[in-house]
């Protein structure tokens, strides 16, 4: 098992690289730091001089690769790549454009975003598997037709549409909730309620349907036959046998976005004004903060393979066949 | 007045899609199974319903993307690039008011200092210029006057699909040869194994009754009213219909051949090809993909404003962006399909057929081509449906991100960003949004059910049913297997897992 484990760090290795790769190549290569700094300063009027101060004062004057004006070892450290790419392994993030420390900004606006995505995915999770059980009970009926259409008509709205109708009508019309925010303690709970509330009914149409077909591949299966035989209810076959075995794929499916709720949704964050990482990309997008937007690009990788880690280990908790070789 | 065509990028590709469609359609035709499954598509009320609207969506999409530049009196071309389309809705955009007023409203929005002829000043809602102009004193008049157009609109909506049905009957009669009459009757009461015609014609009849009101109160109104600058927003939601379209098609060009290829490279070599592309899907999947494509989008920002001069006409910039956008999306969406493909070939190469193939001495392209593509084609045609309306939604959210397509283009992402200020506004103008967002459900409704039909006909795991029983596809419809819809999508994860 923990030789399995360190080969799977191991192999992580190659992928965070390739991506360094990709977003330095996209950041710094395609798009030069003369660009950036013509960008920040403004198109026009932008003298040569002033390209080199703003890239001196931000760390981009050195050489892509090749620093020619070093020897030996420090001809390839003292690079960008080095500096920008290599440097983020060590959890480095270096400064934004504006001076700020990225790391600490990292740590300060991880819980406001693992607030709201921590109970988006518990109870989107409980929603989804309740909606996809009642239609499995309801399952051949009229009601279960309804239900499916209605599925499809839930996720065919924008999710956009989601989080402005909901801040229309609950926080501006009649004035329930606060209408965007965020503040700490006890407080906290009155401004997470209503993203929360809008996150689980965008994802409850594509969640539930997914579901409903994976417990319907389970009660065609030999063993609820069985349980039926022994003259068990249909409700008592649905919950202790159906909903248990549905679990398995649900909850292995689901383990691979857990480390990924750290960074919080993009969307949702900066529409209700929460001070979490989500909106923080969103920002340096809109600002083209090119060291926020890679430390942001080099975490959510890193976490994503936390979580396909996680799920192959997660098979063999909950299903003892699974072999890690 | 002479005018010259304009092919702008999309345009061209647009038109190139239709041609491949019409080929796909020609080998549907020629082939027995296809044309069983296709049968199953048709004969679904949902399917054919769902159809006609996408098809209606896609005549509008086709139309706007005829495009012309006028030439002017002096020789001059005009720099407008205009579109079929444009002429159609000339009535919308030939009366503009100044500023935002409410659907077939008779008054401006907001209050405006006005001088009356006998010299005093009052504040007031002015009369708009176009909607309601006609009407003699709008308090009294309106009601009666938007009920009497309605009216007509419905009769002439009802005329309209009276003549539809007659024509369709008229070809089916030659088709099933039998009177006319008979036909009629066979399509109110359909025998087994017909297509769903009167699905047909009963959504056609409601598309048609309903175009014939709005057009109807077209003549005297703003049927969904006007945005800050005064403009038609019926003929910006109708314009965005080809932004919506353009991405969730022209997106597959770029995905399939990555998809396709590198999925059954990876699945028939195996080996080190396998492990390098897995290694490239893994990475490119590892990658949040909204910031992806943020990144990606802002280089040819970049670029764009670098080479602004050999652009020339604003509809040409925008266009090249768009074009950007679909490539962009498509470079870092095929990753789904490919692994599903991967998976699917890793099974098909050990069957008896493609083992008798290799005995045969058949070589491995040659095998891909004959034995595994056909096989995995049902796999290519759900996912290509399903990521469609994934694309049209996805559209919106990168809009407000901010790496959308070119703001100056009619896209209701652009819309929708642009009304999140105009809620906040009092008195709350909310056309705009509603407009946006009903149009781009219907699209995207009509192509989601159309998908979950298209996957029961063709997934050939949901084989065991009876096609007259309009309940048995959705009963067995199963997705997870088949993986299409599996969350592990890039594109599923970033639409709806970042919003």
């Amino acid at each position: 098992m923990i030789r399995y484990i360190l080969r799977r760090l191991l192999y992580a290795i190659p992928i965070l690289i390739g991506v360094n790769i990709i977003t330095f190549f996209l950041f710094f290569v395609v798009n030069t730091p003369d660009n950036m700094a013509r960008i920040h300063l403004g198109v026009k009027h932008v003298t040569p001089e002033a390209i080199e101060q703003w890239k001196a004062e931000h760390g981009y004057d050195k050489p892509l690769f090749l620093n020619r004006e070093q020897g030996g070892l420090e001809s390839v450290t003292d690079t960008l790549f080095v500096d920008r790419s290599l440097k983020l392994f060590s959890l480095e993030f270096g400064k934004a454009d504006d001076g700020r420390d990225i790391a600490r900004d990292i740590r300060t606006r991880m819980w406001p975003s693992l607030a709201i995505a921590l109970p988006v995915f518990v109870i989107g999770l409980m929603a989804n598997v309740t909606a996809a059980l009642l239609m499995i009970f309801y399952r051949g009926t009229r009601l279960e037709y309804a239900g499916v259409v209605g599925l499809i008509a839930l996720m065919s709205i924008s999710s956009l549409f989601y989080i402005i109708a909901g801040q229309y009508f609950v926080a501006r019309l009649w004035q329930w909730l606060p209408i965007s925010g965020y503040g700490g303690g006890i407080d906290a709970f009155k401004f997470i309620l209503l993203p929360v509330l809008v996150s689980v009914a965008a994802g409850l149409g594509s969640g539930a349907r997914w579901y409903r077909t994976i417990f319907l591949e389970e009660i065609g299966k030999d063993y609820v036959r069985t349980a039926r035989a022994k003259g068990l209810s249909e409700l008592r076959v649905l919950f202790r046998h159906v909903l248990k075995n549905g679990m398995i794929p649900i909850l292995t499916g689901a383990v691979v976005v857990l480390p990924l709720l750290f960074t919080g949704s993009l969307v949702t964050e900066s529409f209700f004004g929460i001070p979490g990482l989500g909106s923080y990309t969103i920002d340096a997008i809109r600002a083209q903060d090119f060291a926020i937007v890679q430390s942001m690009v080099f975490l959510g990788s890193a976490l994503y393979i936390l979580g396909l880690l996680l799920t192959d280990l997660s098979y063999t908790l909950v299903d003892p066949r699974v072999k890690l070789a | 007045m002479s005018f010259q065509p304009v092919i702008l990028w999309t345009d061209a590709l647009v038109w190139l899609l239709v041609l491949a469609c019409m080929g796909f359609a020609w080998h549907i035709a020629r082939t027995p199974a296809l044309r069983a499954s296709w049968h199953k598509v048709l004969v679904r009320p949902m399917g054919m319903s769902s159809l006609a609207v996408l098809a209606l969506f896609v005549l509008l999409g086709l139309a706007d993307s005829l495009h012309y530049r006028d030439r002017l009196d002096n020789g001059q071309l005009d720099v407008e690039v205009k579109s079929v389309l444009d002429i159609a809705l000339a009535p919308l955009t030939a009366h503009p008011e100044r500023t935002y007023s409410a659907p077939l409203a008779t008054h401006a929005q907001s209050r405006e200092t006005v001088e009356r002829p006998d010299g005093s000043v009052v504040r007031e809602a002015p009369r708009l210029q176009f909607g309601g102009a006609h009407l003699a004193d709008p308090e009294k008049d309106w009601l009666g006057d938007v009920l009497a157009r309605g009216a007509k609109g419905l009769m002439l909506g009802l005329f309209a699909s009276l003549l539809c049905v007659g024509l369709l009957a008229l070809i089916l009669s030659t088709l099933w040869r039998c009177t006319f009459a008979a036909a009629l009757a066979r399509l109110r009461l359909p025998q087994n194994g017909d297509l769903a015609w009167r699905s047909l014609v009963l959504t056609f009849a409601l598309l048609l009754l309903a175009t014939g009101v709005v057009a109807s109160l077209a003549g005297g109104y703003h049927v969904m009213g006007t945005d800050k600058v005064g403009q038609d927003v019926l003929y910006q939601t109708l314009k965005s219909i080809r932004t919506g379209l353009v991405i969730g098609t022209l997106t597959t060009l770029v995905t399939l051949p990555a998809a396709i290829g590198l999925g059954l490279l990876a699945g028939y070599f195996r080996g080190w090809m396998d492990d390098a592309i897995q290694f490239v899907y893994t990475t490119l999947n590892s990658i949040p993909w909204v910031l992806l494509v943020a990144a990606a989008v802002l280089i040819v920002q970049v670029f764009i404003e670098q080479n602004e001069a050999s652009f020339s006409s604003v509809a040409e910039r925008a266009d090249v962006r768009l074009l950007a956008l679909c490539v962009i999306i498509g470079l870092t969406g095929w990753t789904g399909l490919a692994r599903l493909l991967r998976a699917e070939t890793l099974k098909l190469r050990e069957l008896d057929y493609v083992t008798a193939a290799r005995a045969f001495g058949v070589s491995g392209p040659r095998i891909l081509l004959r034995h595994i593509l056909p096989n995995v084609q049902h796999l290519i045609l759900i996912s290509v449906v399903m990521d469609f309306s994934g694309l049209v939604l996805a559209e919106a959210i990168l809009s407000y991100v901010g790496v959308g397509v070119d703001p100056v283009m009619n896209s209701w992402g652009n819309m929708i960003n642009a009304a999140r200020l105009e809620l906040a506004r009092e008195p709350v103008v909310w056309w705009p949004l509603l407009a946006a967002f009903s149009f781009m459900f219907a699209l995207v409704l009509a192509a989601n059910l159309f998908a979950d039909v298209v996957q029961d006909a063709f997934d050939p795991r949901s084989g065991v049913k009876h096609s007259d029983d309009p309940r048995s596809g959705v009963k067995h419809s199963d997705d997870s297997r088949s993986g299409v819809k599996h969350t592990n999508n890039p594109r599923a994860a970033g639409t709806e897992g970042q919003a």
